[in-house]
């Protein structure tokens, strides 16, 4: 059989997702892709990730190898330049003349650029494609003022790009008399706007552009209204505009303000060629999202299969987090009453706004707009589209259900099998349930290569979530995390075991509820948890800690130990700093400045710990716990009592808590941070919790962490005094340390948490378990019970003996440890 | 032809017993290091199975002298005793030295035998 050739004009994400569609259901076709730009088809979803560390290749959406497989071949940087629909021929730009049977343009879109005088000028770019991204990186090392002329999506998302790349000052300038005007309505658009001015973005509404300034380069905007802004740098985000001027040239309908027609086969005037994405208008509509994207791929390779699907007009829903604040418009966001009754909830502290449409006899959900916190949008828009009769009190949909218990994951399972829960893949309830079921898929990873899910916008990866857990629960299925082969237990259920038992060395817990010889997996675990509980074992039982605990120090390369002494909130007096310089040039030690505002000193020999210590303690240090799965440091600003900036005493405010909280042994370490400010120079929001001054009293954060996988700590109470605090904070800590897994930091344990922020919120605040009196009796007890470790064993011969490399020969230091000189210091030779 | 008993003989001539050091020294299920000669020897008191193991003290995987540091423990349902190395938690066979998360990797072990409260070991 002879093959019809397929020819695809442009590689971009719809194109793409084309070819990938056409594949999976039919080999019958010889696919040939011409694509425009240098590169293979690419998220431009998350395009502003680029900045955030992103590479081109992670953008990526397959690989060269991927059409070599499905035998695609793929013509980059060599765009089609005519179409002769008579011989039905394409022509393109490096000469190749190939006939076809079919033709399918996805040719995308272009940035509109407004014809505002100077907008030839150097410093002014569009946001697009890589390239773009590439110039605007190259060109923002030397401008400290950029603004970006479009306060729509892609506007916004331009501005966290130059905020990204460390543009001082980011304007956006908006001819419309609100933001987004697409998605949200007026009161939505102030809050989001008094949101962004909180984070550091001026937004400039009803400007109009006459003309950009500036002899060569563009320095200022100049507006109708007379005003001025000087820049040095501008993004063009002023709208899209539907690539149609090869269609044009071959004779095709276009609309009168471009696109090229389609009616809802995809079919434009010929009916031999196809067009989809953003470069189709289909009923007067360009639609410039990913998913009608990917739905009119899906409508072309159904009708070239021999299918019947066609196109409706399409949900243009979106969810997104425009520089950390969440925006969300669905369904129908912008009728108003009498056609509807509208519930309102703002909350301007919060910076929260949400509103719902629903029908005048209160049944159904119409749509609406959430700003600030848009947790609720994956339920309420499934609530919209599969007609869900509401409950009698809706404004509980954005108010959360007050005293209920019901858990947020409930929700879920009540939808329709057919509810759409992925939307760019296509993706319904069934399937994902279905997977869980036959296939025994019980991780978002694995879902997404089953089914697809998720893997688009990943807007809906909570829904899948829930859908998993829900359908396991459902099933009867009940996920177990023990600690490893010697125990049959989840951490959690050990920490009680061993509570109520009063249990307090390893091997009494191992006879117990453990078989084997235990490991250095368990033993570590179970120390941590007797610490925990106890708080004295460290010293005690040495041998069940990792290398670090059992020696109060942390090995380094070449066997060698650094020594860390505790320096709360950061401050220290210039007799300690003495103290220290003294102490290391005595014995030899490399000294740097740690991320956690102390100074380490590295190479001690494991002789010299205890000597090392006995001189730190007698000038007041103790031990810093760097080696410990402990509270490690609360960073501190200045803060009010030299910043000019600051409201609040943030240093004090750290040294009480890290004096509070040290030694105290937990699942992971812990670090915390206080900001005097909202400037945060503290950075406490990349830490387990970070505490901010505000002008009414402080902000707690819960959950960050830098590391590997950076995340934000999420606001889990704000404005309280330092007293609710102190006790929010207690409850935390030790619900934390009584529930995670081993090893794992409070944001992975709050990830992994059944309904999230909202449950630890109610456990911590309102007390929803009724354990809070435990929990701060618990860790008063913690608190009671401080000692610092280095103390007792510099105190204690026996303890001191163990400090030796040779038991036989105590005096002599491991001879294969060898230093080389760098910087006027030492390093470790290995 | 030589038979099982004649190997244990033959074993037990060539064998040199030489004082590592005193039971004491040695943590309970736990390690130390000792020298002997230009050598360092990991010692291993797993008390709760009332066993001695001993090893070089050098992990082969990145040359460091740290095993004697390490965690014991035991794994599989014949509970084979290992030894963690500190570094980076690479688990080796106090029986036959195999690492048993790297099979490129090995290290040496000795017989110990325990005496009047003193630790020999066979060179």
């Amino acid at each position: 059989m002879i093959k019809s050739t397929i020819i695809v004009i442009g590689n971009g994400m719809v194109g793409y997702k084309f070819c990938e569609k056409l594949v999976t259901k039919s080999a019958g076709f010889n696919i040939i892709v011409f694509g425009e730009e240098p590169r293979q088809a690419y998220d431009r979803v998350h395009l502003s990730e680029y900045f955030n560390g992103k590479s081109a290749d992670d953008l990526s959406m397959s690989s060269r190898e991927w059409y070599d497989e499905h035998d695609i071949t793929l013509h980059l940087g060599d765009p089609v330049q005519e179409i002769n629909r008579t011989n039905k021929t394409v022509h393109s730009f490096k000469g190749l003349t190939i006939k076809y049977d079919y033709l399918v343009m996805a040719t995308g879109s272009s940035a509109f650029v407004p014809d505002i005088p100077g907008i030839e000028k150097d410093g002014v770019f569009v946001y697009r494609t890589i390239e773009d991204l590439e110039l605007i990186k190259a060109y923002a090392t030397t401008a400290k003022t950029g603004a970006v002329m479009g306060g729509g999506l892609l506007g916004l998302e331009a501005a966290k790009a130059l905020m990204d790349l460390g543009i001082e000052d980011t304007h956006v300038i908006e001819f419309a008399p609100r933001l987004m005007p697409r998605q949200i309505d007026s009161a939505g658009s102030a809050m989001l706007q008094s949101k962004l001015k909180e984070l550091g973005l001026s937004v400039h509404l009803n400007k109009s552009t006459s003309y950009i300034g500036g002899t060569h380069k563009a320095d200022a905007l100049h507006f109708n209204d007379e005003s001025t802004l000087p820049i040095d740098m501008l993004v063009i985000s002023a709208g899209i505009r539907p690539r149609d001027e090869l269609a044009k040239l071959a004779g095709l309908q276009v609309g009168t303000r471009g696109g090229i027609m389609v009616n809802d086969k995809m079919q434009t005037s010929d009916e031999t060629i196809f067009a989809i994405g953003e470069c189709a208008l289909y009923e007067g509509m360009i639609y410039g999202l990913v998913a009608p994207g990917y739905e009119m791929a899906e409508i072309v390779v159904s009708q070239l299969t021999g299918g019947s699907k066609l196109f409706y007009s399409y949900d243009m829903s979106t969810k997104l987090k425009l520089i950390g604040v969440d925006v969300a418009s669905f369904g129908d966001a912008f009728i108003t009453e009498p056609d509807c009754r509208t519930i309102v909830f703002e909350d301007t502290h919060k910076g929260i706004y949400k509103r719902i449409n629903i029908t005048t006899d209160g049944k159904y959900l119409l749509g609406g707009i959430l700003i600030g916190d848009a947790d609720a949008y994956n339920m309420l828009l499934q609530t919209v589209n599969n007609k869900l009769v509401l409950p009698p009190n809706p404004e509980d949909l954005i108010l959360g259900s007050r005293g209920g218990a019901e858990s947020e994951g409930a929700g879920v399972m009540n939808l329709p099998d057919d509810a759409l829960i992925c939307s760019c893949e296509a993706v319904d309830k069934a399937m994902i349930c279905s997977s869980v079921t036959d296939l025994g898929i019980t991780s978002v990873d694995g879902m997404k290569k089953c089914t697809k899910a998720g893997t688009g916008c990943g807007g809906c990866i909570p829904l899948v979530k829930d859908l998993i857990a829900g359908t396991m629960k459902a099933n009867g299925q009940y996920v177990k995390n023990v600690l490893c082969e010697h125990f049959d237990y989840s951490r959690q259920e050990l920490f009680d075991l061993v509570k109520i038992n009063e249990l307090k060395n390893y091997d009494l817990v191992l006879d117990h509820f453990g078989k084997g010889d235990g490991c250095e997996i368990c033993k570590p675990a179970v120390a941590s948890i007797l610490s925990s509980l106890w708080n004295d074992v460290i010293v005690k039982q040495d041998t069940i800690q990792d290398s670090n605990d059992r020696f109060l120090a942390n090995i380094q390369k070449g066997g060698t130990y650094s020594v860390v002494p505790r320096i709360p909130g950061g401050e220290i007096t210039p007799d300690k700093l003495i103290v220290l310089g003294q102490v290391a040039k005595q014995y030899g030690l490399y000294t740097k400045i740690t991320g956690g505002q102390r100074i380490d000193l590295f190479g001690a020999h494991l002789n010299d710990l205890p000597a090392i210590w006995e001189e730190l303690i007698d000038a007041g240090f103790e031990s810093g716990h760097a080696y410990g799965k402990a509270l490690r440091t609360v960073k501190s600003c200045v803060g009010s009592t030299w910043c000019r900036f600051g409201l609040h005493d943030s240093v004090s405010f750290a040294i009480e808590i890290e004096d509070r909280y040290k030694g105290i042994r937990a699942p992971h370490k812990l670090k915390g941070g206080v900001s005097g400010c909202i400037r945060e120079c503290a950075e406490a929001k990349s830490k387990d919790f970070g505490i901010i001054a505000t002008e009414k009293g402080w902000n707690l954060y819960v959950c960050g962490n830098g590391g590997s996988k950076p995340q934000h700590a999420e606001l889990f109470a704000a404005d309280i005094d330092k007293e609710t605090l102190v006790k929010y904070l207690d409850r935390f800590l030790m619900f934390y340390i009584k529930t995670a897994e081993p090893l794992s930091r409070t944001a992975t344990w709050l990830n992994k948490m059944d309904g999230g922020l909202s449950y630890l919120k109610n456990v911590v605040i309102n007390d929803s378990l009724g354990i809070c009196d435990h929990l701060e009796e618990e860790m008063q007890l913690l608190i009671n019970t401080y000692h610092c470790e280095w103390k007792e064993v510099v105190e204690n011969p026996e303890l001191r003996k163990r400090f030796t490399h040779f038991v036989n020969a105590p005096e002599e230091k491991d001879p294969t440890i060898k230093f080389e000189p760098m910087r006027e210091q030492i390093k470790a030779q290995w | 032809m030589v038979t099982t008993d004649t190997a244990k003989y033959m074993e037990t001539i060539t064998v040199n017993w030489v004082l590592a050091c005193r039971v004491n020294d040695i943590p309970q299920n736990g390690g130390a290091c000792v020298k002997l000669g230009d050598e360092q020897i990991a010692v291993f008191n797993f008390s709760r199975r009332g066993e001695w193991f001993a090893t070089q003290n050098l992990c082969p995987h990145k040359q460091q002298m740290v095993l004697s540091r390490g965690m014991i423990g035991s794994t599989g349902d014949n509970c084979e005793p290992k030894v963690a190395c500190p570094f980076h938690k690479n688990t080796f066979s106090l029986l036959s030295g195999q690492c048993l998360t790297n099979e490129e990797l090995s290290i040496k072990t000795y017989a110990v035998r325990v005496e009047d409260g003193k630790v020999f070991i066979a060179l």
